[in-house]
């Protein structure tokens, strides 16, 4: 027979009974949209915490005073003047005899109430070296960065985003060459940074003020962070396979300047932004594949569906297998035609679910303000699925249809 | 056109075997009208399902045409059953989803003939049954005879060499079904070979041939006269 005569049967099948079909379509639709929605969930939300880690800069060593707290304890706050283990002299150290190091950029911070021209912003100010930028991934969008003259000689000028640029002298006006008050110490401004907008954590990244180390820890911080003290060290690697071996480097040093004994508690602690941002894809990707793995269950769900509905197809429709075989239907005429109405039934679901899946995903990536990311992938993916599962799971149905002996199916009522 | 020697069929009913054909020996030629009779339990359903291909004997031989038929494979039987054998049913078995002229297509479909061929051939074959008018009614719109009618007409899709059919007035009134058996000997008329079963002694007397079945032999075989 033609093939194309079997793809008929299966249609007429399908089309005899509306409401069934959708019914036994049902369950593959909605494991479709589930693997569909909780990849893209698990994606979105992969980016998310790449952005967000990212945005701290990547390749990046973070070294802070005192030893961290705890299994992860880097995100755990040391306070302010908690240490006071760090000078510039280790970050110095760091520049000249760790190798591999890009840049190194030593920070202290403090709170400031900032006023120009009568408008006024509570920030947080930081003093750096000019190296910072290259640390942090920043740039420059007009002006200039302090040097490291400037730096050194405790100059006061500063260095703005856009958040602060803005509070302070509208949108509008470029406040390269305008004064600032930070306390009461008057900075100039020298530099306005590119806008990076808001971190993965919800943070706006332009509420940044960047001044030289010393004229920001002398005017600003003030007795809290003592001598040449800082309270971070930024070291950013040349590149990104090394960061082990780097913060491998960056602890013996600091351990041996700061003669710590063996055995002893390290006096700082060496975060590496890699390693934390791969530890957290590792559990959002763990989590997306417990989610998947959770929709394919329901997928498998469906697919019994199909089964079930076939095999009570093949026994309501025994007298016309039998009489499909009387009139010349080979065995494999019987089967093919059962599988073919099964993997119809299957992929029609998978497509719809598919459109479903999609669209959800879109709205969770709405409701859940992060970037819609559905893979590609899933879409062959999830269709090929769907194909299988029909094909599986109308595999025995259409097996019993097709070894059915014509003269008891002719004789069934 | 068929030999058959020594034909068996034995089934296994838990502890007992149960000979449904015990030793049949038969030949027909073409063009003949045979009615098959005898009491439920005979064999002669039996001996007509294993001339139709729906089923194999035990032992013996079966030759159509001259092939073995008893060794045919379940494919070769299908396509056998396709392409020489019409059968006739008594509860008619038509597909109650598809219109008369569907389901007259149906042996065209499985031979493999594109749509246009079948729905022509098809067509003409309602027409030659008296159904012309009716192509596009489904089994439920229809009367018995009508029905047994698309049934003949679905039988003779393939051109059969043998039209085989099983009480194919049971299910009809008396005059429905004289019209039925009328038909029928205008297709033996025609040349087509046609072997009846029933257990109605005035249907098998219309036939030129009488073979009578009990306990899974032969008992009787009769030529002349009939009609």
């Amino acid at each position: 027979m033609r093939r194309i005569d079997l793809v008929v049967f299966a249609a007429r099948a399908i089309i005899a009974h509306p409401t069934r079909s959708a019914l036994t379509s049902l369950g593959v639709v909605i494991g479709v949209a589930a693997v569909v929605m909780m990849t893209s969930i698990g994606l979105g939300a992969q980016q998310r915490v790449t952005s967000a880690i990212g945005g701290l800069g990547s390749n990046l060593l973070i070294v802070s005073p005192g030893a961290s707290r705890g299994p992860g304890g880097g995100f755990v706050s040391q306070g302010a003047g908690t240490g006071q283990t760090l000078t510039e002299d280790d970050a110095r150290a760091i520049q000249t005899q760790v190798e591999g190091a890009a840049a190194v950029a030593p920070s202290v911070r403090g709170g400031a109430q900032l006023t120009a021209e009568g408008a006024n912003w509570q920030t947080r100010v930081e003093g750096v070296t000019p190296d910072y930028l290259t640390a942090r991934d920043l740039t420059i969008a007009s002006g200039r960065m302090f040097d490291e003259n400037e730096a050194r000689q405790g100059r006061k000028v500063i260095v703005i985003g856009q958040t602060i640029a803005t509070e302070l002298f509208g949108a509008d006006i470029d406040p390269v060459g305008k004064r600032i008050r930070v306390g009461s110490v008057p900075f100039e401004v020298v530099g306005v940074l590119a806008s990076r907008g808001q971190s993965g954590f919800g943070q706006d990244q332009d509420d940044i003020v960047l001044g030289p180390l010393q004229a920001v820890r002398s005017r600003v911080v003030g007795r809290r962070v003592q001598g040449s003290n800082v309270q971070t060290i930024y070291v950013k690697a040349d590149t990104a396979d090394d960061m082990d071996r780097l913060q491998e480097d960056v602890t013996n040093l600091l351990r041996e300047r700061h003669r710590i004994r063996q055995g002893a508690e390290d006096d700082f602690s060496v975060q590496n932004m890699a390693s934390i941002m791969e530890a957290m894809q590792a559990s959002v990707k763990t989590f997306t594949s417990l989610l998947a793995a959770v929709a394919a269950v329901s997928l498998v769900v469906g697919g019994v569906g199909i089964m079930n509905i076939m095999l009570v197809a093949v026994t309501e429709r025994t007298r016309e297998i039998g009489l499909r075989m009387a009139v010349g239907a080979r065995r494999n005429d019987v089967l093919f035609q059962f599988a073919l109405e099964a993997i119809t039934l299957s992929v029609i679901g998978g497509i719809i679910g598919l459109i479903i899946g999609v669209g959800g995903g879109f709205l969770m990536a709405k409701l859940g303000d992060w970037p819609v990311a559905i893979a590609g992938w899933s879409i062959p993916v999830s269709l090929g699925f769907s194909l299988i599962v029909g094909l599986v799971f109308g595999a025995y149905p259409s097996w019993r249809a097709a070894r059915l002996d014509p003269i008891e199916a002719l004789r069934r009522e | 056109m068929i030999e058959i020697r020594d034909l068996e069929k034995v089934y296994q009913m838990g502890e007992e075997t149960v000979a449904a054909l015990a030793g049949v020996s038969i030949d027909i030629a073409r063009g003949e009208h045979i009615a098959i009779t005898g009491a439920s339990g005979s064999g002669k359903s039996t001996l007509m399902n294993i001339i139709g291909g729906l089923d194999r004997p035990t032992r013996g031989r079966y030759l159509f045409d001259g092939e073995d038929v008893s060794g045919f494979d379940d494919d070769d039987l299908a396509n056998f059953r396709c392409r020489r054998i019409g059968f006739v049913f008594q509860s008619f078995q038509l597909l109650p989803r598809l219109t008369a002229l569907q389901n007259v297509e149906l042996p065209m479909v499985y031979a493999g003939l594109p749509p246009a061929e079948r729905r022509a051939r098809a067509a003409t074959l309602l027409e030659r049954v008296g159904l012309g008018a009716r192509t596009g009614h489904r089994p439920t719109q229809m009367s018995g005879g009508q029905q047994q009618r698309v049934a003949i007409a679905r039988a003779l899709a393939n051109s059969p060499d043998l039209l085989l059919a099983d009480e194919p007035t049971g299910a009809l009134d008396s005059q429905t079904g004289k019209d039925v058996l009328q038909l029928f000997r205008d297709l033996n008329a025609e040349g087509l070979t046609l072997v009846l079963v029933t257990h109605d002694q005035k249907v098998a007397d219309q036939a030129r041939r009488r073979v009578t079945f009990q306990d899974g032999k032969i008992i009787s075989d009769q030529s002349g006269a009939g009609q």
